[in-house]
């Protein structure tokens, strides 16, 4: 080989960057999200399939509704009426009161952070 | 080849490539296959062929500089060099990592691309001609910026950088979920660079399967990425968990994430897999580029042909004095009597 080793250090280097994500979870065992489920509450507003993969569509549609055509209430697939509120309905006492234990669950585990509670604030919680 | 030959070769190739995964997968139930399996030969084939392919170029030897006439040597001190001179003609170590960079950074050598252009009447001049430098680094840079995001689903905690990263490229705000924007450069850039292969003549002439497959796999590749984000979409804490079990080596399916993932994790493959055996592998190979990676300095060091065989050799000076005696017999001049 020639230049051997200057090459084989660029390809360590190399290989080693590539590989980064093998090497930061060496040994580290598969976590899973565990949003706390509401006690009572068994429907959400959608069904939980639907909202699992669209509920960032759902409060966007339920946005527009309050803030664009002014209509502050929601009729859901199973005929129920609710109120359209981020904080009142969807973070209500009975549903996910806690934004810690349900939103943050799999917002953290995944490494996102909605821009939403710029503005927005849990309950209780001081700005 | 024909343009329409090459590009109905690798069109099929691609949509090949979708088929597979969607009857595998939505007919055939195979998620443990191409969720785990497929995806785990494809990286070892990635790696293994990577250093296959770098330990190979390496063994080539390299035995002359090759001076790209890009500046002035350096030669007599009365000789003006500028600093251009110095990052394209280096003749030192220094200079020569400074020119790698902004190869490899700035893609600079297609920055110096230049076109032949008619003037007005007979003359002609070479114009510089910028596009292609812009659509490849526009494509490169977006690239890696999805490369780089994709790392929220290989890591648990997600670390800082690819946060900001994610923070700075849906900085718009707009739609939810958020628009990422550099997905979407990527698309128009790869489109671009392959619009440019069909309609610019001279390239589609020197342009083979070999050349429109990929582009075509990664137009493919940021389609159903864009489609799964913002239309289709998957179970994405379902997600992490099939990506973080891959690379914690202890892989699990879990049940109903959506087929549109398979296809687009499928291509993916299909590319680190295709890599080490094609074109691509550029990514690996410009760091060995011998009129880049070599210092201009073949006049200040003597630089020896590696495969030269000692050649053994019989001087004048042992010629005479081996034929000395019958040399002057034949009235031949010696040097020495
Ligand atoms: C710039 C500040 C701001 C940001 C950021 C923001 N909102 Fe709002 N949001 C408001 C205001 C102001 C209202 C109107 C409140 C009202 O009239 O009741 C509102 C109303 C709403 C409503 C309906 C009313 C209610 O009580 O909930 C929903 C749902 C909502 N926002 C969801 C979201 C979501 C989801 C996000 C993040 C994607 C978000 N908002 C980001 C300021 C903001
Ligand atoms: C089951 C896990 C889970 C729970 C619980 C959850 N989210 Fe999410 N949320 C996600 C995932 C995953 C994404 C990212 C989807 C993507 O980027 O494709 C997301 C994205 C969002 C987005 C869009 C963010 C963006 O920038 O695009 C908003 C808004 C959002 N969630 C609001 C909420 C709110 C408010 C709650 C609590 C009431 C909540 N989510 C609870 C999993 C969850
Ligand atoms: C070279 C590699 C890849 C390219 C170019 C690519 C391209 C894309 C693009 C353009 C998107 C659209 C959204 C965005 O910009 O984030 C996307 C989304 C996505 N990709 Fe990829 N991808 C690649 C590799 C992978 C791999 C290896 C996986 C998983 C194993 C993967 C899984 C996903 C998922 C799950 C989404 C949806 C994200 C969401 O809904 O928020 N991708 N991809």
């Amino acid at each position: 080989m020639y230049d051997g080793g200057k090459i084989i250090t660029g390809l360590i280097i190399g290989i080693g960057l590539i590989a980064f994500p093998i090497w930061l979870n060496a040994g580290k065992a598969v976590k899973k999200a565990d949003p706390k489920l509401p006690a009572k509450e068994k429907q959400c507003v959608e069904p939980t399939q639907y909202m699992l993969t669209n509920h960032m569509e759902v409060l966007d549609l339920w946005r527009d509704s309050v803030v664009r055509l002014g209509d502050r209430y929601f009729i859901s697939f199973d005929g129920k009426k609710y109120r359209v509120s981020l904080q009142n309905t969807c973070m209500s006492a009975e549903c996910h009161p806690k934004k810690k234990e349900f939103c943050d669950e799999c917002h953290d585990y995944m490494g996102i952070e909605p821009y939403c509670w710029d503005c927005h604030i849990e309950k209780g919680e001081k700005k | 080849m024909n343009v329409i030959v090459s590009l109905t070769i690798s069109s099929i190739a691609v949509v090949v490539l979708v088929l597979i995964p969607l009857i595998g997968v939505w007919g055939l139930h195979l998620h443990y296959l191409f969720g785990v399996v497929i995806p785990y030969l494809a990286a070892a084939t990635f790696f293994v062929g990577i250093v296959y392919r770098v330990v190979d170029w390496a063994k080539s030897p390299v035995p002359f500089r090759i001076p790209s006439t890009c500046g002035q040597q350096k030669t007599m001190p009365w000789v003006k060099r500028t600093y251009v001179d110095y990052l394209d003609n280096p003749d030192s170590t220094l200079g020569t990592v400074l020119r790698m960079v902004l190869e490899i950074l700035c893609f600079r050598s297609l920055f110096r691309n230049t076109k032949l252009q008619f003037g007005s009447g007979e003359k002609i001049k070479y114009a510089s001609a910028k596009w292609l430098w812009l659509g490849a680094i526009v494509f490169h840079y977006a690239f890696l910026t999805v490369l780089i995001r994709h790392l929220w689903l290989f890591t648990e905690p997600v670390p800082f950088f690819v946060q900001l990263l994610n923070k700075l490229d849906g900085f718009l705000q707009i739609f939810v979920p958020t628009i990422y924007l550099s997905g979407f450069v990527l698309g128009a850039a790869v489109t671009y660079l392959l619009l440019r292969r069909l309609f610019i003549p001279q390239v589609r002439y020197v342009s083979l399967p070999a050349d429109y497959f990929p582009l075509l796999l990664i137009i493919g590749m940021a389609f159903t990425g864009i489609l799964m984000r913002y239309l289709l979409k998957v179970d994405m804490i379902k997600v992490k968990e099939l990506t973080l079990g891959l690379v914690r080596f202890s892989p699990r399916v879990p049940d109903g994430i959506g087929v549109i993932f398979y296809i687009h994790l499928f291509l993916v493959s299909s590319l680190f897999a295709y890599f080490p055996f094609s074109k691509l592998v550029h990514m690996a190979g410009v760091f060995l580029s011998p009129t880049r990676n070599l210092s201009n300095n073949s006049r200040a060091v003597r630089h020896i042909n590696p495969w030269n065989y000692p050649v053994k050799v019989h001087t004048y000076q042992a010629y005479e004095d081996e034929f000395r005696e019958k040399m002057k017999a034949a009235g031949l001049p010696v040097e020495k009597e």
